[in-house]
């Protein structure tokens, strides 16, 4: 057999230098990454279902999110038609009604004071409801002069609505001010709780977002307990046997996060036709909340880390068991 | 000089019988050496503590002056480095080909790729396999596979080759052909300890030859 002595004569060359070191580290970091990535697109379908379950799991909490978004904009719209009642004693004359009106509309957070005269509110009732025949033989107008308060609510808390309303209560010559914002606080009630929901939803998906990875990893450690067990005889450190595995993690995570970013966008744009045309209907200035660009970093962010961290767990679980 | 020192070494595995037995024994630096003894007398247990994948029980096991079995964790893939293993059930890879199978020790130290390269390629042309580094091994006969096993264990200059039965299924010539690859690696400087069932064959060479009986060391 042929052996060559002329090429074996430096067993006592250098090893790596510092300088190479660092490069070596890189160049692993390259490998490793270049490796899983191969290795899951040698796989297509059984990579691409990872992806699209991990896809659904990143989706539905944003998706949520999304919608929460676009509910808070309507409720702001809304919140602007929400007013105070503030219903005047009889005896107070049209022209002091115009005063207090004058009055109320010098305090900070009123948007519009509207006077509604016990005349012109009887008219309206009774057109409204058809009774005017049984209301002209009244001797006296039941009704009370109204000014209808419409507070700026967009920087109003309900507990500043509140107080507004007890203030006008104060008012000499007014006999009640009602918040008509029941609704309003109820839905406000809604979102708070749906953000909550998000949150937990957000958690028990990202929870097995982590459990689907950690499983995919532990299968892929399993299928390559040779390599690892080699490695480890040859002098692998546990951190270069950890690296592929933990950039299969993050391709899952990223090619996951891609997907579900592309489902929710796609969703989103075959809603805008619709929107845009209701909100045509009604005149209003609403805009549809899509995935801006800090959503979209965040959904493929939190895939990357939830990749990341997933197979962390499962490599750290796992490869200790694997010895030579 | 002395490279490796057994002081009273025993080795007892969790629920089975002492495997190894107050093992004192010496071995020079550059020396080589056959391990013997019958099946289950303890020659793998005594290789797989100087590679550090079991600890003694009892006893001090010294390379280079370092306390082998009290190698904390963190240090011993670099312990592994210096030594270069033929071991039969932990051989190729068979999802790469010869050449990375033997680059693998280089690509866990960080060698840059040229010098890799040339490594990978004056390792194969001792074995006498230059020409099939693109082949993967399940193409190369038994004693070629082995082969590569020998180059991969020699690519980065370990001190120490350990080899376990590396003639385990080959037959007599080709036996001889692996034994005298050691020999040569042996002639540069690198101590060489060699598990082997195959008496005739190590009578003929003429090193030196432990025998385990039953854990015990009987003959040096
Ligand atoms: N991992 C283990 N757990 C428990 N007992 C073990 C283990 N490995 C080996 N033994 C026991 O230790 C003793 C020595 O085994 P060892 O493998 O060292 O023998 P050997 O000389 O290499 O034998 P062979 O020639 O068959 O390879 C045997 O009795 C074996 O059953
Ligand atoms: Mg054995």
């Amino acid at each position: 057999m042929a052996v060559n002595k002329r090429a074996s004569g430096g067993a006592k060359q250098s090893r790596v230098t510092v300088n190479n070191a660092w490069q070596a580290y890189l160049h692993h970091h390259k490998s490793s990454a270049r490796d899983s990535l191969q290795r899951m697109l040698a796989n297509p379908v059984a990579s691409a279902m990872t992806w699209l379950v991990l896809a659904i799991a990143l989706a539905l909490p944003m998706t949520l999110y999304v919608a929460m978004a676009n509910v808070k904009q309507l409720s702001q719209r809304w919140d602007q038609t929400s007013q105070i009642s503030v219903y005047l004693h009889k005896t107070v004359s049209a022209e002091e009604a115009q005063a207090l009106a004058d009055k109320i509309r010098t305090w900070p957070g009123i948007k519009a004071v509207n006077y509604i005269g016990a005349d012109t509110a009887l008219a309206e009732f009774s057109e409204q409801t058809g009774l005017g025949d049984v209301l002209t033989r009244l001797d006296d107008n039941p009704l009370p002069s109204v000014l209808s308060v419409v507070p700026d609510l967009h920087d109003n808390s309900s507990e500043e609505l509140a107080a507004l309303q007890m203030r006008l209560q104060q008012e000499t010559g007014v006999e009640q001010a009602q918040l008509d914002m029941q609704w309003v606080k109820r839905l406000y009630e809604f979102m708070s709780f749906g953000e909550r929901l998000v949150w937990a939803l957000a958690l028990l998906l990202g929870l097995a977002v982590l459990l689907i990875i950690g499983n995919t990893i532990r299968l892929a450690i399993e299928s390559r307990r040779d390599e690892i067990q080699v490695i480890k005889l040859i002098g692998g450190t546990d951190a270069f046997v950890r690296r592929p595995f933990l950039y299969t993690g993050i391709w899952f995570g990223l090619g996951g996060g891609l997907l579900a970013w592309l489902v929710l966008s796609i969703g989103l744009w075959w809603l805008a036709g619709p929107v845009e045309r209701l909100v045509a209907l009604y005149g209003s200035d609403f805009q549809l909340h899509t995935l801006g660009l800090g959503d979209s970093l965040l959904l493929i962010g939190d895939g990357i880390m939830l990749g990341w961290l997933g197979a962390w767990l499962a490599v750290n679980q796992h490869i200790s068991r694997i010895e030579p | 000089m002395t490279a490796i020192k057994f002081d009273r070494v025993s080795k007892r595995y969790t629920g089975s019988q002492e495997a190894l037995r107050n093992i004192s024994l010496e071995i020079d630096s550059g020396e080589m050496l056959f391990l013997t003894g019958h099946s289950g007398a303890g020659k793998s247990t005594l290789l797989k503590l100087l590679m550090a994948m079991q600890r003694p029980s009892g006893g001090q096991l010294l390379m280079d002056g370092i306390n082998i079995g009290k190698l904390p964790n963190s240090q011993i893939p670099y312990h592994r480095r210096r030594i270069g293993v033929v071991f039969q059930n932990h051989q190729l890879l068979f999802d790469r080909s010869v050449f990375e199978n033997v680059a693998l020790p280089l690509r866990i130290e960080g060698y840059e790729q040229a010098e890799l390269a040339r490594r990978v390629r004056a390792s194969l042309d001792k074995v006498g396999l230059l020409g099939k580094e693109k082949l993967n091994p399940i193409e190369l006969s038994g004693g070629e596979q082995q082969r590569v096993g020998i180059a991969r264990a020699v690519v980065n200059k370990p001190q120490l080759i350990l080899a376990d039965e590396p003639t385990g299924n080959l037959d007599p010539a080709l036996s001889a052909e692996i034994m005298h690859l050691f020999e040569d690696f042996n002639r540069l400087g690198t101590t060489v300890m060699i598990a082997s069932h195959d008496l005739e064959l190590i009578a003929r060479m003429g090193h030196r030859v432990v025998t385990l009986d039953h854990g015990t060391l009987v003959g040096t």
